[in-house]
């Protein structure tokens, strides 16, 4: 049973009545998720939105000039607008359909990175990014003789400012650094980074898949020139997400993929492109899970993004509290701005082990190096055990958490 | 005794147990007593790498007899790959490539196996086999 928590305007039980997913037992307990880092569960709302679009709107967009494809170009571009909103970009053209963050950072490198960086201009990254915003840059570097640089980070898991200053320069052409780090939760000053970066004409790539469903996001105040995310960690579908960038910016790459939709005039001869956002959604683009993602949108701003953070920073102090009294473990990752994301190590259990164990009392956390081997290395470890918390945890659950690592305790110390 | 009846006499350990606790608890013991691999047997060649634990194997002949030391950094893969050892070490190669290895279901722990990026196991088995395949060609 829950207990009545109405903190922070959060109403706990109406909102775990939304997720159908959380009423289950598993292995004979009940449900305990913690792995939203990885990604959100999601609610009635945007189910119903998914299997309601199949239901009645199910149309080919943009060409048709049927019914039923007005209706779903309506529902599609309506989305578009949502996400506008959300990100508050001056423009609904600046907001591109893509297939997730990685795509969204890969379709960057590959358009604006192969046009506009040269041999010998410095891309910077920092040490806590996930492999889907080293890769790409380091086939870019590859392929045109760039050379990546690595912004250091300090013990906390902060990016050290003092040195990425260090590190500005005027062969400093592009900087990709993540928003909220996935392994260890660090919310890092972008606003700080992108000024920097633009007072020598850098161009700034923020990937924001952690950021989004914890904190506000303004890319016009923030200035950055792209911003990143997928919509399943923000309680929508898998298979989508947004690439936002600034319409200048966006008008002056080369389109990414060939094909429908992407042209404005076609002969075998040449091509003309068509205009933005389409000249970078060439195909059928994922229409329902694109239509679904408004709900998503919608629930967030429902609950309010404010309201959630503070909820969720209740649930951050008290997890990082009732971790610490358990003898051995030690939390990776301790900034002084973080999401609600604990990372943590027990000495002498490996992190498998732990994995193994919870999921046997019915309890998903995530464990290993997270996709950012390179990080771990850094930390000099081989992996962490991984607790991510969202809107719909309780402290109960933390509770369940904590009593469960003191049975792997048990079991295998 | 047969590798079915070695796999067979598992199952019944296992039977034995009402809970996941006492399950797991059992594996682990199985981890801790598996005999120490020589620290010069862990080497890159030997590494079985799956995505979270690390598992090294190492086979050799004694007689007509194949057989495997094994460890790992991580305790249920470690009793796991005790067990697997246990069922395959000391047959012969033809044997071991031929095994079909049932235990693992029966005793409800397939989704060890199964989870093909996690841990090394569903690697491991097949690198025993292909042991199994090797020493039997030297053989003939």
């Amino acid at each position: 049973m829950l207990v009545e928590q109405n903190i922070a305007s959060i109403d706990i039980a109406k909102i775990r009545n939304d997720f159908p997913i959380l009423n289950q037992q598993i292995n004979g307990k009940q449900l305990v998720y913690l792995d939203n880092a990885a990604t959100t569960q999601k609610p009635r709302q945007v189910i119903d939105a998914l299997s309601g679009y199949y239901e009645h709107t199910n149309a080919n967009i943009h060409r048709g000039i049927h019914h039923l494809a007005e209706k779903a170009t309506s529902e599609f571009e309506a989305t578009r607008r949502h996400i506008q909103g959300l990100l508050k970009a001056r423009l609904p053209e600046e907001i591109l359909f893509t297939y997730g963050t990685t795509d969204s950072i890969n379709l960057v490198a590959q358009t604006y990175g192969r046009k506009f960086l040269k041999e010998g201009d410095e891309i910077l990254i920092s040490t806590m990014e996930h492999h889907s915003n080293i890769v790409p840059w380091q086939m870019l570097c590859e392929e045109k003789g760039c050379v990546l640089r690595v912004i250091p980070i300090n013990e906390r898991g902060e990016i050290v400012m003092e040195e990425f200053e260090k590190m500005l320069s005027e062969r400093t052409k592009f900087v990709s650094v993540v928003h909220v780090s996935n392994a260890l939760g660090t919310i890092n000053p972008v606003a700080e980074i992108i000024k920097k970066s633009h007072a020598v004409g850098a161009k700034v790539l923020i990937d924001g898949a952690q950021a989004t469903s914890h904190l506000h996001l303004d890319v016009q105040a923030l200035d950055c020139d792209f911003y990143a995310f997928s919509l399943h960690k923000l309680f929508g579908p898998t298979g989508m997400g947004i690439l936002y960038g600034k319409e200048n910016i966006l008008n002056a790459m080369p389109p990414y993929r060939g094909g429908g939709e992407m042209i404005k005039e076609g002969t075998f001869e040449k091509t003309t492109y068509n205009e933005l956002p389409y000249k970078f959604e060439a195909g059928t683009p994922n229409i329902a899970d694109v239509v679904a993602a408004k709900s998503a949108v919608d629930y967030v701003e429902s609950l309010g993004i404010d309201a959630i953070a503070d909820y969720e920073k209740q649930l951050l102090d008290y997890a990082t509290e009732a971790l610490q009294s358990l003898d051995g473990l030690r939390i990776v990752g301790t900034a002084n701005e973080k999401v609600s994301v604990i990372s943590f190590v027990m000495e002498g259990i490996h992190h498998q082990d732990i994995g193994v164990l919870l999921d046997q009392q019915g309890i998903a956390i995530r464990t290993g190096h997270h996709c950012t081997q390179p990080l771990m290395q850094r930390l000099g470890l081989a992996g962490t055990s991984r607790a991510s918390f969202s809107v719909y945890n309780t402290i109960e659950e933390i509770d369940r958490l904590v009593q469960g690592l003191h049975k792997v305790r048990k079991m295998v110390g | 005794m047969t590798i079915n009846e070695i796999q067979d006499d598992l199952i019944e350990d296992f039977s034995l147990f009402d809970d996941w606790e006492s399950k797991y608890e059992y594996i682990i013991d199985l981890g801790k007593q598996l005999s120490p691999l020589d620290e010069k047997y862990k080497t890159e060649e030997n590494i079985i790498k799956g995505c979270q634990s690390r598992v090294w194997l190492h086979a050799f002949t004694e007689g007509d007899e194949l057989r495997f030391e094994a460890d790992s950094d991580a305790i249920i893969v470690k009793g796991l790959v005790s067990m697997l050892v246990k069922v395959l070490s000391g047959h012969k190669p033809e044997e071991v490539a031929h095994a079909d290895l049932y235990f693992m279901n029966e005793i409800g722990l397939h989704q060890h196996l199964a989870q093909t990026r996690s841990n090394g196991l569903a690697s491991m088995v097949k690198q025993m086999k292909a042991y199994g395949l090797a020493y039997q060609s030297i053989n003939q």
